[in-house]
Protein backbone atom coordinates (compact mmCIF):
# COMPACT_ATOMS: atom_id res chain seq x y z
CA UNK A 1 0.00 0.00 0.00
CA UNK A 2 1.29 3.50 -0.88
CA UNK A 3 0.23 6.75 0.75
CA UNK A 4 -0.50 9.46 -1.85
CA UNK A 5 1.65 12.61 -1.69
CA UNK A 6 0.09 15.72 -3.26
CA UNK A 7 2.03 18.75 -4.45
CA UNK A 8 0.63 22.26 -3.99
CA UNK A 9 2.95 25.10 -5.08
CA UNK A 10 6.06 24.63 -2.90
CA UNK A 11 4.34 22.32 -0.46
CA UNK A 12 3.67 18.63 -0.22
CA UNK A 13 0.42 17.54 1.42
CA UNK A 14 -0.19 14.10 2.87
CA UNK A 15 -3.32 12.86 4.57
CA UNK A 16 -2.83 9.46 6.13
CA UNK A 17 -6.15 7.68 5.86
CA UNK A 18 -5.14 4.10 6.21
CA UNK A 19 -4.30 1.82 9.13
CA UNK A 20 -0.51 2.18 9.22
CA UNK A 21 1.41 -1.07 9.27
CA UNK A 22 5.19 -1.09 9.58
CA UNK A 23 5.88 -1.65 5.88
CA UNK A 24 3.52 1.11 4.73
CA UNK A 25 5.13 3.51 7.23
CA UNK A 26 8.68 2.76 6.03
CA UNK A 27 7.59 2.95 2.38
CA UNK A 28 5.99 6.34 3.08
CA UNK A 29 9.22 7.59 4.65
CA UNK A 30 11.16 6.72 1.50
CA UNK A 31 8.47 8.04 -0.87
CA UNK A 32 8.30 11.38 0.93
CA UNK A 33 12.08 11.93 0.85
CA UNK A 34 12.15 11.04 -2.87
CA UNK A 35 9.28 13.41 -3.55
CA UNK A 36 10.98 16.26 -1.65
CA UNK A 37 14.09 15.62 -3.74
CA UNK A 38 12.30 15.48 -7.11
CA UNK A 39 9.85 18.34 -6.51
CA UNK A 40 12.10 20.74 -4.60
CA UNK A 41 9.32 21.30 -2.05
CA UNK A 42 10.28 23.45 0.94
CA UNK A 43 7.38 22.56 3.21
CA UNK A 44 5.42 19.42 4.07
CA UNK A 45 2.19 18.90 6.01
CA UNK A 46 1.40 15.38 7.23
CA UNK A 47 -2.20 15.27 8.40
CA UNK A 48 -3.05 12.59 10.97
CA UNK A 49 -6.76 13.41 11.46
CA UNK A 50 -7.83 9.91 10.36
CA UNK A 51 -5.14 8.07 12.32
CA UNK A 52 -6.54 6.59 15.52
CA UNK A 53 -3.45 4.77 16.74
CA UNK A 54 0.23 5.71 16.83
CA UNK A 55 2.44 3.17 18.56
CA UNK A 56 6.14 3.56 19.36
CA UNK A 57 7.24 2.29 15.94
CA UNK A 58 5.00 4.63 13.94
CA UNK A 59 6.00 7.51 16.25
CA UNK A 60 9.67 6.77 15.53
CA UNK A 61 9.05 6.66 11.78
CA UNK A 62 7.17 9.98 11.89
CA UNK A 63 9.76 11.65 14.14
CA UNK A 64 12.57 10.38 11.91
CA UNK A 65 10.94 11.60 8.69
CA UNK A 66 10.69 15.10 10.18
CA UNK A 67 14.43 15.07 10.98
CA UNK A 68 15.35 13.54 7.62
CA UNK A 69 13.30 16.13 5.70
CA UNK A 70 14.90 18.85 7.77
CA UNK A 71 18.33 17.56 6.74
CA UNK A 72 17.25 17.88 3.13
CA UNK A 73 16.00 21.41 3.67
CA UNK A 74 12.25 20.89 3.92
CA UNK A 75 10.17 21.77 7.00
CA UNK A 76 7.54 19.26 8.11
CA UNK A 77 4.48 19.98 10.26
CA UNK A 78 2.31 17.19 11.71
CA UNK A 79 -1.35 18.15 11.97
CA UNK A 80 -4.61 16.79 13.33
CA UNK A 81 -3.26 14.53 16.07
CA UNK A 82 -6.38 13.13 17.78
CA UNK A 83 -6.92 13.53 21.55
CA UNK A 84 -6.68 9.75 22.10
CA UNK A 85 -3.42 9.60 20.13
CA UNK A 86 -1.93 12.48 22.16
CA UNK A 87 -2.86 10.69 25.42
CA UNK A 88 -1.40 7.33 24.37
CA UNK A 89 1.83 8.89 23.09
CA UNK A 90 2.46 10.54 26.48
CA UNK A 91 1.54 7.27 28.28
CA UNK A 92 4.14 5.57 26.10
CA UNK A 93 6.67 8.20 27.14
CA UNK A 94 6.99 9.64 23.62
CA UNK A 95 7.03 13.42 23.59
CA UNK A 96 8.02 14.25 19.98
CA UNK A 97 9.40 17.51 21.37
CA UNK A 98 11.28 18.72 18.33
CA UNK A 99 8.42 17.97 15.96
CA UNK A 100 6.37 20.98 14.78
CA UNK A 101 2.62 20.35 15.09
CA UNK A 102 -0.59 22.23 14.40
CA UNK A 103 -4.28 21.66 15.12
CA UNK A 104 -5.38 21.09 11.53
CA UNK A 105 -4.28 21.37 7.91
CA UNK A 106 -5.13 25.09 7.74
CA UNK A 107 -3.10 25.93 10.87
CA UNK A 108 -0.32 23.67 9.57
CA UNK A 109 -0.02 25.65 6.35
CA UNK A 110 0.02 28.93 8.29
CA UNK A 111 2.77 27.56 10.54
CA UNK A 112 4.82 26.42 7.53
CA UNK A 113 4.51 29.81 5.86
CA UNK A 114 5.69 31.53 9.07
CA UNK A 115 8.63 29.16 9.53
CA UNK A 116 9.74 29.46 5.90
CA UNK A 117 9.53 33.27 5.94
CA UNK A 118 11.75 33.56 9.01
CA UNK B 1 -19.04 -14.26 30.67
CA UNK B 2 -15.85 -15.61 29.13
CA UNK B 3 -15.06 -15.14 25.50
CA UNK B 4 -11.51 -15.80 24.37
CA UNK B 5 -10.06 -15.30 20.91
CA UNK B 6 -6.48 -15.28 19.64
CA UNK B 7 -4.51 -13.76 16.78
CA UNK B 8 -1.38 -15.59 15.68
CA UNK B 9 1.61 -13.32 15.06
CA UNK B 10 3.80 -14.56 12.23
CA UNK B 11 4.09 -11.66 9.82
CA UNK B 12 4.12 -7.89 10.10
CA UNK B 13 0.50 -7.45 9.05
CA UNK B 14 -0.62 -9.67 11.99
CA UNK B 15 0.35 -6.77 14.29
CA UNK B 16 -2.40 -4.69 12.64
CA UNK B 17 -4.85 -7.62 12.75
CA UNK B 18 -4.21 -8.09 16.49
CA UNK B 19 -4.81 -4.46 17.39
CA UNK B 20 -7.94 -4.32 15.24
CA UNK B 21 -9.40 -7.35 16.99
CA UNK B 22 -8.43 -5.93 20.38
CA UNK B 23 -10.09 -2.63 19.56
CA UNK B 24 -13.28 -4.40 18.43
CA UNK B 25 -13.43 -6.29 21.73
CA UNK B 26 -12.69 -3.07 23.67
CA UNK B 27 -15.62 -1.36 21.91
CA UNK B 28 -17.93 -4.29 22.81
CA UNK B 29 -16.85 -4.12 26.45
CA UNK B 30 -17.80 -0.42 26.41
CA UNK B 31 -14.45 1.43 26.55
CA UNK B 32 -14.33 5.07 25.37
CA UNK B 33 -12.16 6.28 22.51
CA UNK B 34 -9.11 7.15 24.64
CA UNK B 35 -9.05 3.74 26.36
CA UNK B 36 -9.69 2.03 23.01
CA UNK B 37 -6.56 3.75 21.68
CA UNK B 38 -4.62 2.79 24.85
CA UNK B 39 -5.63 -0.87 24.49
CA UNK B 40 -4.94 -0.98 20.73
CA UNK B 41 -1.54 0.68 21.25
CA UNK B 42 -0.60 -1.75 24.03
CA UNK B 43 -1.52 -4.69 21.77
CA UNK B 44 0.54 -3.21 18.96
CA UNK B 45 3.61 -2.99 21.22
CA UNK B 46 3.14 -6.56 22.52
CA UNK B 47 2.58 -7.98 19.01
CA UNK B 48 5.63 -6.17 17.64
CA UNK B 49 7.78 -7.57 20.45
CA UNK B 50 6.66 -11.07 19.51
CA UNK B 51 7.36 -10.43 15.82
CA UNK B 52 10.78 -8.83 16.43
CA UNK B 53 12.18 -10.97 19.22
CA UNK B 54 10.41 -14.34 19.15
CA UNK B 55 9.53 -14.59 15.46
CA UNK B 56 6.12 -16.09 16.18
CA UNK B 57 3.55 -16.29 18.93
CA UNK B 58 0.02 -15.27 19.70
CA UNK B 59 -2.06 -12.59 21.35
CA UNK B 60 -5.21 -13.76 23.13
CA UNK B 61 -8.05 -11.55 24.27
CA UNK B 62 -10.71 -12.14 26.84
CA UNK B 63 -13.62 -9.89 27.70
CA UNK B 64 -14.09 -10.10 31.47
CA UNK B 65 -17.43 -9.43 33.04
CA UNK B 66 -18.14 -10.03 36.70
CA UNK B 67 -20.84 -8.55 38.90
CA UNK B 68 -18.44 -5.84 40.10
CA UNK B 69 -16.46 -4.94 37.02
CA UNK B 70 -15.82 -5.30 33.32
CA UNK B 71 -12.57 -5.27 31.46
CA UNK B 72 -10.32 -6.76 28.82
CA UNK B 73 -7.52 -9.22 29.45
CA UNK B 74 -4.69 -9.53 26.95
CA UNK B 75 -2.15 -12.34 26.91
CA UNK B 76 0.93 -12.24 24.68
CA UNK B 77 2.48 -15.68 24.45
CA UNK B 78 5.59 -16.76 22.60
CA UNK B 79 8.11 -19.56 22.71
CA UNK B 80 11.03 -17.37 21.76
CA UNK B 81 14.42 -16.94 23.45
CA UNK B 82 12.92 -15.35 26.57
CA UNK B 83 14.09 -12.19 28.31
CA UNK B 84 17.30 -12.58 30.30
CA UNK B 85 17.07 -9.32 32.26
CA UNK B 86 13.48 -8.40 33.10
CA UNK B 87 14.47 -5.28 35.05
CA UNK B 88 16.34 -3.97 32.02
CA UNK B 89 13.47 -4.34 29.52
CA UNK B 90 11.19 -2.48 31.92
CA UNK B 91 13.50 0.55 31.83
CA UNK B 92 12.35 3.46 29.70
CA UNK B 93 14.56 3.92 26.66
CA UNK B 94 16.13 0.45 26.71
CA UNK B 95 16.06 -1.14 23.26
CA UNK B 96 18.09 -3.74 21.42
CA UNK B 97 16.32 -3.14 18.11
CA UNK B 98 17.03 0.54 17.53
CA UNK B 99 13.48 1.43 18.58
CA UNK B 100 12.44 4.04 21.10
CA UNK B 101 12.56 1.58 24.00
CA UNK B 102 9.04 2.64 24.93
CA UNK B 103 7.48 -0.80 24.40
CA UNK B 104 7.05 -2.72 27.66
CA UNK B 105 7.21 0.15 30.18
CA UNK B 106 4.73 1.90 27.85
CA UNK B 107 2.35 -1.07 27.89
CA UNK B 108 2.50 -1.10 31.69
CA UNK B 109 1.43 2.56 31.79
CA UNK B 110 -1.29 2.12 29.15
CA UNK B 111 -2.91 -0.81 30.98
CA UNK B 112 -4.04 -1.26 34.63
CA UNK B 113 -2.45 -4.61 35.43
CA UNK B 114 0.75 -5.99 33.97
CA UNK B 115 2.55 -9.24 34.63
CA UNK B 116 5.48 -10.79 32.84
CA UNK B 117 6.83 -14.32 33.06
CA UNK B 118 9.88 -15.24 31.04
CA UNK B 119 12.20 -18.21 31.01
CA UNK B 120 15.44 -18.13 29.09
CA UNK B 121 15.14 -20.48 26.12
CA UNK B 122 11.47 -21.27 26.77
CA UNK B 123 9.57 -18.11 25.97
CA UNK B 124 7.68 -15.21 27.42
CA UNK B 125 4.11 -14.68 28.58
CA UNK B 126 2.87 -11.18 29.28
CA UNK B 127 -0.57 -10.78 30.81
CA UNK B 128 -2.23 -7.43 31.03
CA UNK B 129 -5.68 -6.15 31.99
CA UNK B 130 -7.55 -2.91 31.53
CA UNK B 131 -10.65 -2.26 33.64
CA UNK B 132 -13.64 -0.25 32.59
CA UNK B 133 -14.09 2.74 34.90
Amino acid sequence: MRIPILKLHNYLLISIQTELDDKTAIQFQEDLLEKIHSSGATGVVIDLTSVDIVDSFIAKVLGDVVTMSDLMGAKVVLTGIQPAVAVTLIDLGIHLQDVPTALDLEQGLIKLRQELEE
Amino acid sequence: MKDQSCVYIKKEWDIVAARQMGRDIAIKVGFGTVDQARIATAISELARNIYLYAGAGKICFEAIETVQKKGINIKAIDEGPGISDLAQVMEDGYSTSGGLGAGLPGVKRLMDEFDIISKSGEGTTIESTKWLR
